[in-house]
């Protein structure tokens, strides 16, 4: 095998129509950030799921006018419930200085609300969190209660937008990944049109299939990692200047962080997949382009 | 070393065959002309000897190879054994003569130290001493056919085809090439000569096949061109 011959041939093949590689390049790169930002979704909202269902609590708040023997009938059936975990109580006042605590930023709102405003709640950890129309079942009816809400409804709703984005990003990578496809098939074609009658003269005195093949998916192949390269490129891009620098700022303890091994994982695999299917759309192309 | 057994081939359908039937041996060592006008099937046998086509009917052996068994992948073995000559030389504009005679090693995976012994000994057996780094452009035509069978004798095939080699040449010129030709089948390879100049086929005084229409018409030892 002549590594300097092969390889010489590859960087030719490249340089021969610049635009053309960089178009490839790019889509390629867009391809796979996008596909890498999908994936990056996936896990994201896994671990937020994870992370909050466990910790969610399910508030049952009581009326204006509850009795106190209404209350303490919640009380003791709450502390005998096996779907519950634990129970707090919070008061009148109590809600109150949480409130004002919560939208200290908006004095208006908290100056027109009056303490007496805010219903007493109790707040349930349930064993099983997704067990929760089975308690809201069980205590929205009874006397004093206004109403039982879940915080995963509200969760539920954020997660549902994570979704729409990662399926968007996934088709978008889709569609993009298809397009890079196509380029490095066209450009495959334009190397072998401009080698034709190196390629007719190798066939002619019995060079080896592989041997005639090798450049042009070589040059399909490092087209596709460079683009692999830059797609990672971007989403660490992403990650230090959007995610870490204003997402975590902006939302501390609510967005799990996104680690740099996640990072480290995903450039072999965006390399990966980007090597072998570009590789493999070359071959393809030269298949039906060069008979044997 | 060739055979051709009741070989037919057909392209397309309907229409006349390129070959109809045609049975023919070529022996080691034998230097064989195929003459006849354009369209009597010289191109297609000799397409059909490189498995670049493969025939409608009948059985081609090459080289004790049996074409219409041989693998796909095992073509490039058959045609390493086979050297080609054309009109139109078909060498590398950008390359210089010991680069295009290289070409053809290389790309076999033939070692450096090979190339580089064994080129000029053959750029030196087709007379092109001192025209080594020469491009095409700066060679005469007749030093293009001689650039060209270097390349297709300079891994020692066991036959050479040549079709139309002098066909872009002066009779001179041709004469020269044909000079040549004949030395390299005294060194026992076996040629197989397409041509319709008739100067040639009477002056060398060969086996002379006569194709018409896609068949056999004459096979003649010592033959003239008719």
């Amino acid at each position: 095998m002549r590594a300097k011959f092969v390889l010489s041939e590859v960087a030719t093949g490249l340089f021969r129509n610049v635009t053309m590689t960089i178009a490839m390049v790019l889509t390629t790169a867009i391809s796979l950030a996008l596909l890498g930002a999908g994936g990056l979704i996936v896990t994201q909202v896994g671990k937020m799921k994870d992370l909050f269902y466990y910790r969610l609590e399910v508030s049952i708040f009581m009326k204006q006018d509850v009795t106190a023997d209404q209350r303490d009938a919640l009380r003791e059936r709450l502390a005998s419930d096996p779907l519950v975990a634990n129970t707090v109580y919070e008061n009148k006042e109590e809600a109150y200085s949480r409130f004002r605590e919560q939208f200290k930023d908006s004095p208006e709102l908290v100056q027109n609300v009056r303490p007496d405003a805010l219903p007493e709640s109790f707040r349930v950890k349930l064993v099983d969190p997704t067990k929760y129309e089975l308690a809201a079942q069980r205590y929205a009816a009874l006397p004093g209660v206004e109403r039982v809400v879940d915080q995963r409804r509200i969760l539920d709703r954020l997660f549902g937008i994570l979704d729409t984005l990662r399926s968007g990003a996934l088709v978008i990578a889709l569609v993009q990944g298809v397009a890079a496809l196509l380029l490095i098939g066209n450009t495959i074609q334009v190397a072998a049109y401009s080698r034709r009658r190196e390629v007719a003269i190798m066939r002619l005195v019995g060079a080896s299939n592989w041997y005639i093949q090798l450049p042009f998916v070589l040059e399909a192949a490092l087209a596709g990692l460079v683009g692999a390269v830059l797609g990672w490129g971007a989403l660490v891009v992403v990650k230090f200047a959007f995610v870490d620098r204003m997402l975590h700022s902006a939302f501390t303890g609510v967005i799990p962080t996104w680690e740099w091994t996640w990072l480290l994982y995903a450039l072999p695999s965006l390399a990966g997949i980007a090597i072998l299917l570009s590789g493999l759309a070359g071959w393809l192309t030269l298949r039906f382009q060069i008979k044997v | 070393m060739i055979t051709l057994d009741r070989v037919t081939k057909a392209y397309g359908k309907g229409g006349r065959p390129a070959l109809d039937d045609v049975s023919v041996n070529v022996d080691k060592g034998e230097f064989v002309f195929f003459i006849g006008p354009s369209g009597s099937g010289k191109s297609t046998f000799i397409k059909l000897l490189l498995k670049e086509e493969a025939p409608s009917r009948g059985k081609v052996v090459v080289a004790g190879r049996d074409l219409s068994h041989l693998r796909k992948w095992k073509v490039p073995q058959l045609r390493r054994s086979i050297g080609c000559v054309f009109q139109d030389f078909r060498l590398l504009p950008n390359k210089t003569a010991a680069e295009n005679v290289g070409f053809a090693l290389e790309v076999i995976g033939k070692p450096r130290e090979v190339i580089r012994r064994v080129v000029p000994e053959v750029l030196q057996l087709v007379g092109l001493e001192g025209k080594e780094e020469r491009r095409p452009d700066e060679l005469s035509g007749g030093e293009q056919q001689r650039v060209a069978i270097a390349r297709a004798f300079v891994n020692r095939p066991l036959v050479l085809l040549a079709d139309e080699p002098t066909g872009n040449l002066d009779p001179d010129t041709s004469i020269e090439i044909m000079r040549l030709l004949d030395r390299i089948n005294r060194t026992g390879t076996t040629v197989v000569m397409a041509t319709h100049d008739s100067n040639i086929v009477n002056q060398m005084r060969r086996r002379v096949v006569e194709l018409d229409r896609g068949r056999i018409v004459r096979d003649q030892a010592r033959g003239v061109y008719g």
